[in-house]
C-alpha cells in the first residue's frame, strides 16, 4: 500500500513542496530511462564495476592477483582459477577484479580535470563574449586539433611512463568539448529573465556563472562525461598496453593483454579475457550515455 | 551558376574570408602544436643537459651542451629557435638511428599511409552504405543490426582486436599472413617509388608480390577500417535521417521517382557535403589508431618507429612524430573546411 502511494506521491500533477517536485522529477526521468533496456544494461555494468572496486579484496584474493606461482603458470580456467593464471601463475580472475580499481582511477581523476577546466574555459567565454570568448575558444580549438594518443606519447616521453602522467596526458586532450558544450550552455541562457533578476539583484558575475549557469550546464556535462569514458578507457588501456601506463606489476588491464601477447597463439586466455573486460566496460558506458541522452532529448523536445 | 550576378561579389568576399579565417586559425593551431612539443622537449625534463650528455660527462661539457641547446637564454627566444627549425624541417638527430628524424619519419611514413588509406576505403565502401540502409530502415532489425556494430566498433580496444585477428585468421585459420609488412623471401624484390609495397608492385608488375603484400595488409587494416566504419556509419545514419525528413524527398516520391534513385541519389548526394568532415577527422584518427595496429602487427610505419624511439628515450623522434601527425592533423582540417563549401552551394556566401 505504501508504494502506492510513493508512486503516487512522486507523481503528483501539483506537488505541495520544492522537495516533492525534485524527487518527483527525478523519479519521471528514472521511468523514461527504465524504459530503454539497453540502457539499463549499460547502467548496471558501470554498477559492476563500480562495485567490483570497491569490494574488490571481498570478492577476489590480494595476494593471488600480486603473488606469482611459477608452479602454477599459464593453467587454463578451473574451478580454481575460473580465467585462469598469467605467464606468472598469477589469477587473471582476480587481477581482472582489482584491476577495475586502476580504471576507475583513471576515469575519476580525468573527469576531475576535465570538467573544472572545460567549465572554467567556457563559462566565462560564454557568459562576457567578445574578445575573452574570441582568445578562450580559439585556444580550445586549438587543443581540439591534437591528436590525443600521440600527444600522450609524447608526454609519457618525457615524464616517464606512469598512470599520473596518463592521465594527465588524457585530460590535456579530452577537456575542448567540455568547454564547447558550457559556452553553448551559457550563450543560451545569459539572457534568461532569471539571469537578468539575479543581475539586478546585485550578484557578481562569478555567483550568476557558479550558482545560476553550473547547475544547469551539469546534466549535459555528465552526459557528454558519461559517453567519454569508453574513449578514455580504451585510451588508457592502449597506453597501458604500449607500457606506458600503470607499471607492472599493478594489473591495469591493457597491460595485462600486452603480457599476454607473447603466448597468445598457446594460451589465448592470458590476453582475451582482460580485452574483453575493457570492451564490457566501454560498451556499458557507452549504453548508459546513449540512454541518458535520449530522456534528456525527450525532455528537451 | 544561376544568381552569380547578383550576388557574386559579396559571395566571393565571403569565400575569402573564410578562407583567410581558416589560414588563421590553421597558423595558430601549429603554434599551439609546437609550443606544446616545445615545451614537452625543454621545460618538462627536469635537466634536459642532463639528458643528452648523461650522468658522467664533465663540467666543461655539461656546460658547453647547455650553451649549445641556448638554455641561458630566455623562454621565447628557445621557443623561437625551436620554431624556425621545424619550419625547415629540421627535428634533431635520431639517437637511435643517428639520421635526422625528417628523413626516418619519410621513410616509415608510406606504410603508415597505405594502412591507413586501405582502412579509410573499407570504413567508407562499408559505412556509408550501412548508415544509409539503418536511416531508411529506422527502429527495424537492420537499424538495430548496424547500431550494435558501430557501438561494437568503439569500444573495441584496437591491440587487443588485432590479437584476436591475428590469432583467428593468420593462427587458426591461415586466411592472411602475419606480422610485417612482406614475406621474407620477396623483400628487396620491388624498386621503392612511393614506399607502398602495394603501389610499387603494382608499378614494377611484380603480381606475386603485390599479392604477398595484400596478404599482410588486409588484416591490419581492415581491424582499423571497422573502427572508421563504426564512426562513419553511425554519422552517415544520422545525416541520412535528416535528410529523409526534408520535404525534397517528400516532393520527389510525389513526382514518381523510385525511393531508390531518391534515397541513393539525391539524399545521399547531400549526405556527401557532411560526410567529407567526418571522413577527414575519420583519416586523422587512423593515423592514431596506427600506433597501436602497427605494434601489434610489427607493422613498420610511423607508429612504431615512434613507439621504439620512446622506449630508447629518443625524445627528439618522438616529438618529431607528434609535430607530423598534428600537422597531417591540421592540413586535414583545412582540407575539409576549404572543401566544404564546394560542395555546398550555401555554405559559400557565409561569412
Amino acid at each position: 500500500m505504501s508504494g502506492v502511494t510513493l508512486r503516487g506521491w512522486l507523481l503528483d500533477a501539483a506537488p505541495a513542496s520544492r522537495r516533492q517536485a525534485r524527487f518527483g522529477r527525478w523519479y519521471r526521468t528514472w521511468l523514461s530511462f527504465q524504459n530503454n533496456s539497453l540502457a539499463v544494461a549499460g547502467l548496471l555494468i558501470v554498477l559492476a564495476l563500480v562495485l567490483s572496486a570497491i569490494g574488490a579484496p571481498l570478492i577476489a584474493d590480494p595476494q593471488a592477483a600480486i603473488l606469482q606461482h611459477l608452479a602454477q603458470r599459464l593453467q587454463p580456467g578451473s574451478a580454481a582459477h575460473w580465467f585462469g593464471t598469467d605467464e606468472l601463475g598469477r589469477d587473471i580472475f582476480a587481477r581482472i577484479v582489482f584491476g577495475s580499481r586502476i580504471t576507475l582511477t583513471i576515469v575519476a581523476l580525468v573527469s576531475a580535470i576535465v570538467v573544472p577546466v572545460g567549465l572554467g574555459i567556457g563559462l566565462p567565454a560564454g557568459y562576457f563574449g567578445g574578445v575573452v570568448d574570441a582568445v578562450l575558444m580559439r585556444l580550445t580549438d586549438i587543443f581540439l586539433a591534437f591528436p590525443r594518443l600521440v600527444l600522450a606519447l609524447a608526454f609519457a616521453a618525457a615524464l616517464g611512463p606512469g598512470i599520473e602522467n596518463a592521465v594527465i596526458a588524457i585530460a590535456l586532450t579530452a577537456w575542448p568539448p567540455y568547454a564547447r558544450l558550457a559556452r553553448a550552455e551559457t550563450l543560451t541562457r545569459r539572457n534568461a529573465e532569471f539571469v537578468q533578476a539575479a543581475v539586478l539583484q546585485g550578484a557578481s558575475p562569478i555567483s550568476i556563472l557558479f550558482r545560476q549557469i553550473v547547475p544547469l550546464c551539469l546534466p549535459s556535462v555528465v552526459i557528454r562525461l558519461t559517453l567519454d569514458m569508453a574513449g578514455i578507457i580504451i585510451t588508457a588501456a592502449g597506453l597501458g598496453f604500449l607500457g606506458l601506463g600503470a607499471q607492472p606489476p599493478a594489473p591495469e588491464w591493457g597491460a595485462m593483454v600486452a603480457s599476454g601477447r607473447q603466448v597468445l597463439l598457446d594460451q589465448w586466455w592470458v590476453a582475451t579475457i582482460p580485452g574483453i573486460a575493457i570492451f564490457i566496460t566501454s560498451v556499458g558506458f557507452n549504453l548508459l550515455g546513449d540512454g541518458l541522452r535520449d530522456v534528456a532529448d525527450a525532455r528537451s523536445s | 551558376m544561376a544568381g552569380s550576378a547578383k550576388g557574386g561579389r559579396f559571395r566571393g568576399y565571403g569565400i575569402v574570408r573564410r578562407i583567410l579565417s581558416t589560414l588563421v586559425s590553421m597558423v595558430l593551431t601549429f603554434l599551439g602544436l609546437t609550443i606544446v612539443t616545445f615545451f614537452i622537449g625543454r621545460v618538462i625534463p627536469i635537466d634536459p643537459v642532463l639528458a643528452i650528455v648523461g650522468p658522467k660527462a664533465s663540467n666543461e661539457t655539461y656546460d658547453r651542451v647547455r650553451l649549445e641547446i641556448g638554455l641561458d637564454l630566455p623562454l621565447p627566444v628557445q621557443y623561437w629557435r625551436y620554431l624556425s627549425k621545424v619550419l625547415h624541417g629540421d627535428f634533431g638527430t635520431s639517437v637511435i638511428t643517428s639520421q635526422p628524424v625528417l628523413q626516418d619519419m619519410l621513410h616509415v611514413f608510406p606504410a603508415t599511409l597505405e594502412l591507413a588509406v586501405l582502412a579509410l576505403i573499407i570504413g567508407v565502401v562499408f559505412g556509408v552504405p550501412l548508415g544509409v540502409i539503418a536511416a531508411t530502415h529506422r527502429g527495424r532489425w537492420q537499424d538495430h543490426l548496424v547500431r550494435l556494430l558501430s557501438l561494437f566498433g568503439y569500444s573495441m580496444p584496437v591491440f587487443w582486436l588485432g590479437l584476436i585477428g591475428l590469432l583467428l585468421f593468420y593462427a587458426k585459420l591461415g586466411w592472411v599472413e602475419g606480422p610485417g609488412r612482406l614475406d621474407i623471401a620477396f623483400d628487396d624484390i620491388v624498386p621503392t617509388v612511393s614506399g607502398m609495397i602495394t603501389v610499387d608492385a603494382l608499378i614494377a608488375g611484380e603480381h606475386d608480390v603485390f599479392v604477398n603484400a595484400m596478404q599482410h595488409l588486409v588484416l591490419p587494416a581492415s581491424i582499423l577500417g571497422y573502427l572508421s566504419l563504426a564512426y562513419v556509419a553511425r554519422m552517415t545514419r544520422s545525416f541520412m535521417l535528416g535528410q529523409l525528413r526534408q520535404e525534397y524527398v517528400l516532393a520527389a516520391m510525389a513526382k514518381g521517382l523510385s525511393g531508390f534513385r531518391v534515397i541513393w541519389i539525391h539524399a545521399l548526394g547531400n549526405v556527401w557535403v557532411q560526410l567529407i568532415t567526418v571522413i577527414a577527422l575519420t583519416f586523422g584518427s587512423l593515423l592514431e589508431g596506427a600506433v597501436l595496429t602497427e605494434t601489434v602487427f610489427s607493422w613498420p610505419g610511423l607508429g612504431l618507429y615512434m613507439k621504439n624511439s620512446l622506449f630508447n628515450a629518443d625524445l627528439n623522434a618522438v616529438l618529431g612524430g607528434t609535430v607530423l601527425v598534428g600537422v597531417v592533423y591540421i592540413l586535414l582540417n583545412l582540407i575539409s573546411d576549404l572543401l566544404y563549401p564546394l560542395f555546398d552551394p550555401r555554405a559559400r556566401g557565409r561569412s
